[in-house]
């Protein structure tokens, strides 16, 4: 793994105590599999279970913490694909709309490029996923770049965190 | 500087049975923030805690989950600014590359995609993130000097607007049916 940290902006620094810190930065991986892994933790920063629980529900509460859990690898289980539009600027704001409608749609984002429109289509067969992006196709008038995934190369271990 | 590890093994097709599937749907969205957090994902599909810790072990070493703890979000973390980076790379090159580009910290997926010529001729997609544009693209710039990329066509989509983001959710049949439904 090539490492370079990057420091914390100084107001996110200043609002997270240090078990915030640690907890955000240190379990990216390797939750223990134990039957209490919030205890291991908490053994590991020298507090108790209770507070890593709570100070990790509050972290997901305020958004730093998306979930405690598993990252699986892309198409473990039903299928996915990235997807791109190129969609005239007068029209994005209502074909956005249109494409984050569908429950199957859990990225979208505005890029800036000629296909200016990405998102991740996610569904438990490939039928729905070929069945969606038709969709889109046909209630936009505007053609779909289909980019499954073909190979993996990316090693997660998660994110090193600086704080400054 | 890479670091060994085992964690994953991209590469080998996994073979998953009904039980295994269960135990992935009941922890997509997070494990239960409780004492037992195992125990408690068991008794939902019916595993004991036992067997949803040996399920998921052997998960991990199969390289169907790539990692199991705290999932942070970046953008509320401090790293507010990712391109999507793509790269048109010679396909007997691709493995050795994207080996290379998928060990860098500041680089979350790297996957290689089909080119669509004529429209997009990219092949390998890197996730950079950074804290502001300018780290970004000297995290861009690092990795192309370590990787040795200087003569690979690319492009640097930074990410405008956020219309969307949330976890996957393998969606159930009955929520697929709505959809043919609306069409």
């Amino acid at each position: 793994m090539h490492r370079q940290k990057t420091n914390i902006e100084d107001e996110q620094q200043s609002r997270l105590g240090t078990l915030e810190r640690h907890l955000l930065n240190d379990f990216q991986h390797g939750l223990p599999l134990v039957p209490r892994p919030f205890a291991a933790l908490a053994e590991k920063l020298g507090t108790t279970e209770d507070d890593v629980i709570e100070t990790l529900k509050i972290l997901q509460v305020q958004g730093y913490v998306s979930r405690v859990g598993a990252v699986f690898r892309a198409n473990t289980i039903g299928a996915s694909t990235l997807a791109a539009m190129a969609v005239p600027e007068d029209k994005l704001e209502s074909v956005a709309g249109l494409v984050s409608s569908y429950t199957e749609v859990n990225h979208n984002y505005q890029r800036e490029h000629h296909f200016n429109l990405w998102f991740v289509v996610t569904a438990a067969d490939e039928t729905t996923l070929h069945a969606v992006l038709q969709d889109i196709e046909q209630q936009t008038g505007l053609a779909v770049l289909y980019l499954p995934m073909l190979e993996d190369f990316h090693i997660d271990l998660g994110f090193e965190l600086q704080w400054t | 500087m890479k670091v060994q590890t085992t964690v994953t093994k991209p590469h080998v097709p996994i073979v998953l049975d009904e039980l295994d599937v269960a135990l992935i749907a009941e922890i997509q969205t997070g494990l239960p923030l409780t004492p037992n957090p195992y125990a408690e994902i068991g008794q939902r599909i019916g595993l004991s805690e036992a067997a949803v810790i040996e399920r998921l072990q052997r998960l991990l070493q199969a390289g169907a989950i790539k990692r199991l703890g705290v999932v942070v979000r970046h953008h509320e973390i401090g790293y507010r600014a990712n391109a999507m980076t793509v790269w048109n790379i010679p396909d007997e090159k691709i493995s050795e590359l994207g080996e290379c580009m998928g060990g860098f910290e500041f680089v979350t997926l790297c996957y290689r995609r089909p080119r669509r010529l004529p429209d997009w001729p990219y092949n390998l997609f890197t996730m950079v993130h950074g804290r502001d544009r300018d780290e970004v693209l000297t995290n861009i710039s690092h990795m192309a000097e370590r990787c040795g990329l200087a003569s690979i066509q690319y492009e640097v989509l930074f990410s405008k607007r956020r219309f969307k983001q949330r976890g996957a959710i393998y969606t159930s049949s009955r929520e697929s049916k709505r959809l043919s439904q609306r069409s």
